[in-house]
């Protein structure tokens, strides 16, 4: 969100530079604790994009808001609950949403998934959550813009990738952060992937999530690696609102373990 | 022509049986190399839109075969709709899991391992491999070797499916498949001069319809 207001700017004409100062003062070296120190995601809206959120599990604590793009209540499977659980243990502030997307079957989960991630792009929340992906090609090119103006839109969308050599979407896109997982048992412990393009790995393995009926159960997998990178942009942005997604990712590659974490 | 029919009817109901084995060995050999209680393969009826129990080894093989459950429910269900792998641990800890469970399969898993089986665009279905030993925590290399496994199971899913659809269009007396075996008894039976001249023809028509 930088100013001035009258963005987007097309061109620069000559003398203009001031016009496009950038608000944020950064550091000399980005640290942690710059970045996320002392942070609780409070003001953050983060949007988990999945099968609905378990109203009430102590895990997640108070949903703000919830829109079913598939019928019936609650969460039918588990999987959006767990990913809620996770966000929520990292940025224990922040407003959580819920759209659902997963949960009446397989057939027909490409358009509904195009639906709600439309909705949630149009409702400009700060992040989105995406521990699911399509392999469908015919959805791939509007799965992109969505993506894209997300992105324009300061809008980030945080996306699982595979751990199989598989074409799937919206994780191969540039526009997003794209999430694998690593194996450390520290929360905010993620790295930098040099090699896209999986761009950063985030704790996976041996997850308490939170799971249907109040309990938790422990469980691996990309899946919950996603929310951990979320959680992360979650407390970033309480702290440093003003960060364009290309900044954010900025920030997380200066703080990554591999690169500057730690300092 | 009948002759000619069933002879490739015989075929492509030979090859299912095949895919089926392939299947089947896959399983059998997950489960040995995890060391697991069970492993199952399920096929997403497209139809239906429900996963049905495809191959089997282990605890449940021979019962589960051709049973079905709505492929928005349980661990496979999320597997197949998310198109991400997955492993959970202390299922048994669930009691409505665990109830679930027994009631589906016969017992009731501590712990499983599932990963979508995907072939181009597709999501076929989906592997799992149930109680392996809980020697030490999950580590992301079973990860990749169940990603391995379920690279193959697809494959064998893949031909399997297209046996059956080639069976049915043989089946289907009306069909094309049915036209072209008749078109292949006549050019058998035909004198050599005649059966010259119909190739010629195929030729032709062959390369008509290419241009479009």
């Amino acid at each position: 969100m930088s100013e001035p207001a009258d963005l987007p700017a097309w061109s620069l004409p000559a003398g203009a530079g001031e016009r496009i100062s950038i608000g944020v003062e950064w550091p000399e070296r980005v640290t942690r604790d710059w970045a996320f120190g002392g942070a609780t995601g409070k003001g953050v809206r983060v949007c988990i994009l999945d099968s609905g959120i378990e109203a009430g599990h102590p895990q997640v604590g108070e949903v703000k808001g919830a829109v079913a793009f598939h019928r019936g209540e609650g969460d039918l499977c588990g999987h959006g609950t767990a990913c809620a659980g996770i966000v929520r243990s990292l940025a224990p502030e922040c407003e959580l949403y819920s759209a659902r997307v997963l949960g009446a079957g397989f057939k027909g989960s490409g358009p509904v998934l195009l639906e709600g991630l439309r909705w949630a792009v149009e409702e400009e929340f700060d992040v989105i959550n995406m521990s699911l992906s399509t392999t469908k090609r015919q959805f791939a090119e509007l799965l992109h813009e969505l993506a894209d103006k997300a992105y324009f839109n300061n809008t980030v969308l945080v996306a699982s990738a595979h751990n199989m050599p598989v074409e799937s979407y919206p994780w191969r896109f540039s526009s997003v952060i794209s999430v694998g997982s690593h194996e450390e048992p520290e929360p905010t412990t993620f790295f930098y992937n040099p090699s896209p393009p999986v761009e950063f790995f985030a704790r996976g393995v041996g997850v308490e999530i939170a799971w249907l009926g109040g309990g938790t159960i422990l469980s691996t997998g990309n899946s919950f690696a996603t929310p951990h990178m979320s959680g992360i942009c979650a407390l970033v942005l309480s702290k440093h609102p003003e960060l364009t997604p290309f900044q954010l990712k900025s920030v997380l590659y200066l703080t990554a373990n591999n690169v500057g974490g730690g300092r | 022509m009948s002759d000619l029919r069933a002879a490739v009817a015989a075929g492509a109901l030979g090859s299912e049986e095949n895919y089926r084995e392939l299947l089947q060995s896959i399983v059998e050999v997950a489960r040995a190399i995890f060391g697991a209680r069970a492993s199952s393969v399920f096929l997403h009826d497209e139809e239906s839109d429900e996963l049905i129990f495809e191959a089997v080894a282990g605890e449940g093989a021979g019962e589960l075969i051709g049973q079905r459950f709505p492929s928005s429910t349980g661990i496979a269900g999320w597997v197949l709709v998310t198109r991400q792998p997955l492993v959970v641990d202390e299922l048994d800890k669930d009691p409505r899991f665990a109830r679930e469970a027994a009631e589906s399969t016969g017992f009731v898993p501590k712990g499983l391992m599932a990963v979508p089986l995907l072939h181009e665009d597709r999501a076929l279905g989906v592997l799992e491999v149930l109680d392996r030993p809980q020697k030490a925590a999950f580590s992301l290399a079973e990860m990749e070797l169940l990603g391995l496994f379920a690279n193959e199971a697809a494959i064998a899913l893949n031909l399997l499916q297209k046996a059956r659809a080639a069976r049915t269009v043989l089946e289907d007396e009306g069909g094309d498949a049915a036209a072209l075996a008749r078109f292949a008894a006549r050019l058998d039976e035909a004198e050599p001069d005649k059966r010259e001249a119909a190739l010629q023809l195929l030729d032709a028509l062959g390369k008509l319809l290419r241009e479009r």
